[in-house]
C-alpha cells in the first residue's frame, strides 16, 4: 500500500473541495472495494477521504411517490427495511444476495453503485493487460478467460460486466441517481444513463464528475416495483457474482395478461441492460404463456455478440428473463 | 491520535493510516484472537463486531474506527471465564478442525443468531456463507449455531 493522508470531511463540500484540489484524491465509505485495490496496488491514491461521517446521507425513507435510499444507507440495512421488502421486492432481493452478510453491513449504497466494473483480469496478482486498471495496457481477456464477460455493448478495449446487483435492479425500476456537485447544486441522471460503454475510453465506468458526490438514489413507487423479482444465476448458491440476473416487475390485466413491464439484465454487459424491445412487444401476452413470452424477448437477443466462451449466457439469461416475469406475476 | 474501544477498553493509538485493523488488534494491541487470513474480505476469519455488527477487520482501516465500540473473540466470554453459549455450543458440536477460521465462525454466528438469521438450516447457511472452513466442517458449524439460537439465554456481548 502506498502512503496516504486521511481526512475525515463532515460536510460534503469539504470532500469535494479536497477532490478538486487534489486530483488523484480518492473518497471512501464502506471500503470493501477501495481497501482492496489499495493493497493491491491498483489505486493509490494521496489522500482518502472519509465521507463517514458526512450528515442525513444515511436515511432511507419511502412515501407514496418514492424510495429514498440515502448514499450512506448499507446494504443490509435497505434490504432489510419494511416498505422496501413490501414495495419493492427485487430492490430487497438484490441487495440480500449481494456479498456475504459481513460486506454487507460495511458496503454503502452509492459505493455499491460505484463498484468498478471488471474482469478478473483487472485484479490479476502479477499485473497483466487490462485497460480498466492501466489504461492503454491492452484487454487480456480477449484472447483469455472470458466466461463471465459480456455479450452486449463490449469493444475490443473490454468486455467486462458491471458487478453489482441492485443497478440492475435500480435500472428495472426507473431509478435516478441523485448527486450533488461542488456549488452545492444537484442533478438527478436516470440508472439508465449513469454508466458508460467501453468504447474507446474503457477506463471510465459512470458519467459521474469528480467534483460530484452521489447523495440519495430515488426510486418511484409504482404497481411495477410491488410487483417486481431479482433472480440471480451462479456458480454456487451463495456469496458469488452473478453469471446472468434478471430484474423484471409487470402489471397484469384481471385476465392474467401483462400490461406494462420493466426488465433490465446483470452479467451480461458494461452496465445493467434494459430490454427496451421485449418491454414493448410483451404487453398482451399471457404470463403463464412461456412460449410467447420467450418469443417477445427475442428482438433484444439480436444485438448479442457472444464471445468464445460465454454463448451459454443467451440462451441462459433468456430462460431466467422468463421465469423472473412469472415469478413477479405470481405465475411461478 | 485513534481511539479504540475493544472489548470494554479504550486504547490511544498512533497509527500510520494504512494499518488496517485486523493489524492493529493483533499487532498493536495483542490481540491474536482474530485471524488474518486471506486479507482481502473474501474468507470472513477477520470478522468482529464494531457497534454490534458484524464486519470484516482486514477490510477495515483502523483510522475509521476511532472511537467505536469493537468486541473481538476475546471480548465474548464473562470476565470469570464463563464462555458465550455460542463458543459452548462449538465445543460442544466439534464445529472445528484445524480451528484457525473459528474466531471469524464465533464472530460471525453470534451476530447471525442476534440479526434472527438463524431459524433454519438453509437460513444459517446463507447467512454464514461469508466465513469460509478451508476444513470444510460446516456440518458441525450449522449444528452448533443451530444449537446456540436454540439455547434460551444468550448473554449480551459487550
Amino acid at each position: 500500500m502506498q502512503p496516504f493522508s486521511y481526512y475525515r470531511a463532515t460536510q460534503v463540500g469539504d470532500a469535494l473541495a479536497v477532490m478538486q484540489r487534489e486530483p488523484r484524491a480518492q473518497l471512501i465509505a464502506g471500503g470493501t472495494e477501495l481497501v482492496n485495490w489499495l493493497k493491491e496496488g491498483i489505486a493509490s491514491p494521496p489522500v482518502l477521504v472519509d465521507i463517514n461521517s458526512l450528515p442525513d446521507l444515511d436515511a432511507i425513507e419511502a412515501n407514496a411517490a418514492e424510495l429514498s435510499i440515502g448514499a450512506l444507507a448499507r446494504m443490509n440495512d435497505v434490504a432489510a427495511h419494511p416498505e422496501v421488502r413490501r414495495n419493492y421486492p427485487a430492490i430487497a432481493e438484490a441487495l440480500h444476495n449481494s456479498a456475504s452478510p459481513q460486506l454487507r453491513n460495511m458496503a454503502s449504497m452509492g459505493g455499491n453503485l460505484l463498484q468498478r466494473t471488471r474482469c478478473p483480469y483487472f485484479r490479476a496478482d502479477v499485473e497483466l493487460a487490462c485497460n480498466k486498471r492501466r489504461p492503454g495496457s491492452g484487454c487480456a481477456a480477449l484472447d483469455g478467460y472470458d466466461r463471465t464477460a459480456a455479450i452486449f455493448g463490449w469493444s475490443e478495449h473490454c468486455v467486462a460486466t458491471h458487478p453489482s446487483d441492485v443497478a440492475v435492479a435500480f435500472a428495472a425500476l426507473d431509478a435516478a441517481v441523485h448527486v450533488r456537485g461542488l456549488g452545492g447544486v444537484e442533478r438527478a441522471i436516470p440508472m439508465t444513463d449513469f454508466y458508460t460503454l467501453p468504447g474507446e475510453t474503457p477506463e471510465r465506468d459512470t458519467v459521474l464528475q469528480r467534483d460530484e458526490l452521489i447523495v440519495r438514489i430515488g426510486v418511484p413507487q409504482s404497481p411495477i416495483a410491488r410487483r417486481s423479482r431479482y433472480l440471480k444465476v451462479r456458480e454456487r448458491t451463495s456469496y458469488e457474482f452473478a453469471l446472468v440476473s434478471v430484474a423484471a416487475g409487470v402489471q397484469l390485466d384481471a385476465g392474467g395478461r401483462i400490461t406494462d413491464v420493466r426488465i433490465a439484465l446483470g452479467g451480461v454487459a458494461h452496465l445493467p441492460w434494459r430490454l427496451a424491445t421485449a418491454e414493448r412487444a410483451l404487453p398482451g401476452t399471457h404470463l403463464s404463456d412461456a412460449t410467447a413470452l420467450r418469443a417477445a424477448i427475442e428482438d433484444d437477443f439480436a444485438a448479442a455478440r457472444p464471445r468464445r466462451q460465454n454463448g451459454f449466457k443467451i440462451e441462459l439469461v433468456e430462460r431466467a428473463v422468463v421465469r423472473t416475469l412469472q415469478l413477479a406475476g405470481g405465475n411461478a | 491520535m485513534t481511539t479504540l474501544r475493544v472489548n470494554g477498553q479504550t486504547h490511544d493509538l498512533q497509527l500510520d493510516p494504512r494499518t488496517t485493523l485486523v493489524d492493529t488488534l493483533r499487532e498493536h494491541l495483542g490481540l491474536t484472537g482474530t485471524k488474518k487470513s486471506c486479507d482481502r474480505g473474501e474468507c470472513g476469519a477477520c470478522t468482529v463486531h464494531i457497534e454490534g455488527r458484524r464486519v470484516l477487520a482486514c477490510m477495515t482501516l483502523a483510522v475509521m474506527a476511532d472511537g467505536k465500540r469493537i468486541t473481538t473473540v476475546e471480548g465474548l466470554a464473562r470476565p470469570d471465564g464463563t464462555l458465550h453459549p455460542v463458543q459452548t455450543a462449538f465445543i460442544e458440536h466439534d464445529a472445528f478442525q484445524c480451528g484457525y477460521c473459528t474466531p471469524g465462525q464465533i464472530m460471525s454466528a453470534v451476530a447471525c443468531i442476534e440479526e434472527g438469521h438463524a431459524t433454519s438450516d438453509d437460513e444459517i447457511r446463507e447467512f454464514m456463507s461469508g466465513n469460509i472452513c478451508r476444513c470444510a466442517v460446516y456440518a458441525q458449524i450449522n449444528a452448533a449455531v443451530r444449537a446456540a439460537a436454540a439455547s434460551s439465554v444468550l448473554h449480551a456481548t459487550v
